[in-house]
């Protein structure tokens, strides 16, 4: 747990994402969900009834926002561009909204939802009892993001694995955002 | 409910708020007198330090209210935790003449065996397990807690049918929603609670709790949080009856009580009909609003409206 | 005593108790230093029946097998009041806790208690803070006649209230340390069945997030519980918490935390004190709460406890952060409290 200010993310890289064509990130993305829901099924049955729910995940600090619809089913993951008032303009059934070093430190279990909450670092509207599901469930999957997105590519994972591994330290230092579980490897 | 003996017993609740020696003397003996109840609860439930106040005139007013022909409880604390306030339950308890009633499980441990009490709705009472045990130990009468819905209600019903215990039900006055070791009276008005100055006392039907936006919401009564509004079981009354409840609890309110039970004696003798009964309870000097009760289904959703009604 | 002692030979080790509010917050507390965690069944069998929550019961039986292997108890939460007609629920739940090997129930209904005694003597029975016995006669009431072994004492009580309980009763008590503090006796508060029709009681739940509704407002940041407005906080102070007895109101003149300012209990500093006062156990809230917090606390009340046992101080404010309102309190062990 951190006394600190969140970090921002760099506005250098953000025009570089922001730039980018929607369509290559939405199939990585896909692939990716669709990974993480054969990799930790208990994610999706933990949602229940919201499993089915619309979820806009809004970094502020990104000009891309995300969102997740969990069915076990058919599991999406969608970026959403941000329009010239700088809203993501997407019908959704709950919004959760801050840094994405808060929203990525939550996912990686190494910032509590909760605090960041009262710190008001995040923002909820809507379903607020979805966002506790969503909250609750991939806290107890024990998610890394490295070791998911290493996981998506097939044959080749031990190998991204370590070279993710290796630049992590690097690209956490630039980012401020926790690329991985606090102490575990990709 | 043609048939005197089906007919449910009505109960005038203990008082609750703190009102002064004289105001209970003069209610009791008003209530001895005059009113239609089958029984009538006497004693402290929410505050021990108010006890001492009323003490030495209880058993004038027990005696008035027996000669009048209506039985006497004794009523022991909700929340007894001092040394002082476990000798007041081990004082209730004991008392010969009088039939007693738990306010929490306390008294359990100091009854002698055999004794038989009643058990208020301040007690968890949910389920059939419970009610058998309670039975057991000499459990004659059961006021079921203001949040049951109405099938757990006939649930209950059946079975205490079966063992020969009362079913009661909360049918006018503030609903207690809860209890504290804090007194929310001496909290707002910036004192301790050790020399709280008996604030509470400035409101005879409790001090209303408001939303920021206004809304009316809660009351307060020193340690004690209530429903904002005034309940009133009306249009519930022939399911309830139906349902197996053997006794309607009225608590009493700062207004004429002995109106009030003969509005809802009337009322659950099916004499009167529910809108007649609410047109009359408008008439007995109630200063807060009338409300509907929890077991209705319909109260979360219209609590925010309940004065309109 | 006349010679000098090490203190950690005189004073008996206080057992800390964890919340495991899912299989990942199990594994984390008892790697954090939780001599016993405990947890719910999924449905409203359990005080914490909040969605994404809880273990079914594979997730138990695994979730025994680990903290054993690590040394730690495991104790079920089976902590609400049955429905009329509906406590073969609870009576399942009891007995699929005793035979995935838990530790001990954690009761609060009187009919399950007489049950649980009944069909279950030889599984440990803990009596819930729902339960509210508040004094010795009521404790005794619950050992004398249903064998219970430790009793959760209400969080309306003082320090030298705990040593005199302590003194006079024959079983264990286990008091609450962090966390979410109820300001009303537990298990007597109808305050959220009141607001939404759900209960702590019957539903498992207080001012569920089912009926929480946050809006902007201007420059309010406005919190609705059902159709009521509980708060609103202007921009940059803490959020308001969404739990009605910490909520703002008006009454009469005054306006502001009519019930209890948005704190969370915090009382490392009273360790010594508790103690002292003869309790067992020290019970850390929050099964509602993520794996960062439970590390966080309960590793930093496995040190504080570690730090007392060997005679260092205990350090102060070590978990502010985590707090609700991001203030603590030492609640009712303080009589001032009241």
């Amino acid at each position: 747990m951190t006394e600190a200010a969140l970090p921002r993310f760099p506005r250098l890289i953000d025009r570089v994402i922001g730039r980018l064509p929607t369509l290559p990130l939405d199939l990585a993305m896909r692939r990716f969900v669709g990974s993480l829901a054969d990799r930790h099924p208990s994610l999706f049955s933990r949602l229940g009834e919201h499993a089915t729910k619309r979820f806009l995940i809004e970094p502020t600090d990104l000009s891309l926002g995300f969102l997740l619809a969990p069915d076990p089913a058919m599991p999406r993951l969608e970026a959403v561009k941000r329009d010239a008032a700088g809203v993501c303009s997407v019908a959704c059934d709950a919004r959760i909204a801050g840094p994405l070093a808060a929203l990525v430190g939550m996912v990686h279990g190494a910032l509590d939802g909760d605090a960041l909450f009262f710190s008001r670092d995040i923002v909820i509207e809507g379903d607020t009892e979805a966002v506790l599901a969503l909250r609750n469930a991939v806290d107890d999957a024990e998610i890394d993001l490295a070791a998911e997105i290493a996981a998506t590519t097939g044959p080749a994972s031990p190998y991204v694995a370590q070279v993710l591994e290796a630049i992590r330290p690097a690209a956490e230092r630039l980012t401020g955002v926790a690329l991985g579980r606090p102490g575990a490897m990709a | 409910m043609s048939d005197a003996r089906n007919q449910p017993t009505l109960a005038l609740g203990p008082v609750l708020f703190n009102w002064s020696a004289d105001r209970l003397g003069d209610f009791f003996a008003r209530i001895a007198d005059e009113a239609d109840v089958d029984r009538v609860h006497v004693g402290e439930v929410v505050c021990s330090k108010r006890e001492p106040f009323f003490a030495d005139r209880l058993p004038e007013a027990i005696e008035r209210l027996q000669r009048a022909g209506k039985t006497v409880v004794v009523d022991a604390l909700a929340l007894p935790t001092l040394k002082r306030e476990r000798q007041s339950v081990g004082d209730v308890v004991g008392l010969d003449g009088v039939e007693i009633e738990i306010n929490d499980m306390t008294p359990l441990a100091l009854l002698e065996p055999g004794r038989r009490f009643a058990v208020s709705p301040l007690v968890n009472v949910y389920d059939e397990g419970t009610l058998g045990v309670l039975a057991k130990r000499g459990a004659w009468s059961v006021g079921l807690p203001y949040e049951l819905p109405l099938p757990s209600i006939a649930r209950l019903a059946a079975e205490g049918a079966r063992l020969g215990v009362e079913i009661q039900v909360h049918a006018f006055g503030r609903l207690p929603l809860a209890i504290s070791g804090r007194c929310y009276h001496a909290r707002v008005h910036g004192l301790a609670k050790d020399s709280c100055q008996f604030v509470c006392g400035e409101d005879p039907d409790g001090l209303e709790v408001d939303t920021l936006d206004g809304e009316g919401f809660l009351a307060i009564n020193g340690v004690q949080t209530m429903s904002r509004d005034c309940v009133a079981v009306l249009d519930e009354a022939e399911a309830l009856i139906e349902a197996g409840v053997t006794s309607f609890r009225l608590s009493p309110q700062a207004c004429d009580m002995v109106a009030v039970a003969a509005i809802f004696r009337a009322r659950i003798a099916g004499a009167i009909s529910a809108e007649e009964a609410r047109a009359r309870l408008g008439e007995v000097g109630l200063s807060i609003p009338l409300g509907i009760p929890m077991m209705s289904g319909s109260w979360p959703a219209t609590a925010g409206s309940l004065s309109a009604r | 005593m006349n010679a000098p002692v090490s203190p950690s030979t005189t004073k008996v080790r206080p057992e800390l108790v964890c919340p495991a509010g899912t299989p990942a917050a199990l594994r984390t507390a008892v790697e954090a230093g939780a001599d016993a965690v405990y947890c719910g069944f999924r449905d409203e069998t359990n005080a914490r029946n909040f969605p994404g929550l809880n273990f079914d019961e594979k997730e138990l039986i695994e979730g025994i097998r680990f903290a054993h292997g690590h040394g730690a108890k495991v104790l079920v939460a089976i902590n609400t009041f049955p429905r009329a007609g509906g406590t073969k629920l609870w009576h399942d739940a009891v007995a699929k806790a005793e035979a995935a090997g838990a530790d001990a129930v954690i009761l609060a209904d009187l009919g399950l208690v007489a049950h649980t005694a009944e069909k279950h003597p030889t599984l440990r029975r803990h009596l819930s803070v729902q339960a509210a016995a508040a004094n010795p006669d009521a404790i005794r009431f619950w050992v004398e006649n249903f064998g219970i072994r430790r009793v959760v004492l209400p969080r309306v009580l003082t320090v030298p209230e705990i040593a005199a309980i302590n003194a006079e009763i024959a079983c264990e008590t286990e008091v609450f340390v962090f966390g979410g503090l109820c300001v009303m006796a537990e298990g007597r508060c109808s305050l959220s069945s009141h607001a939404t029709g759900k209960s702590p009681n019957m539903t498992g739940v207080c001012s569920p997030p089912s009926h929480v509704l946050y809006r902007e407002d201007g420059d309010d940041l406005v919190a609705r519980l059902g159709t009521y407005t509980i708060d609103r906080t202007p921009k940059g102070v803490p959020a308001p918490y969404p739990t009605l007895c910490k909520g703002r109101f008006t009454a009469g003149d005054y306006s502001g935390h009519v019930f209890e300012d948005p704190v969370s209990l915090d009382a490392a500093q009273m360790i010594p004190g508790l103690i002292e006062a003869g309790v067992t156990a020290f019970k850390i809230e929050g099964r509602q709460r993520s794996r960062a917090y439970t590390q966080a606390v309960v590793a930093a009340f496995r040190k504080a406890v570690d730090d007392h046992m060997a005679g260092r101080p205990i350090a102060a404010d070590m978990t502010r952060r985590l707090a609700e309102g991001q203030t603590t309190t030492a609640g009712a062990y303080k009589k001032t409290w009241r």
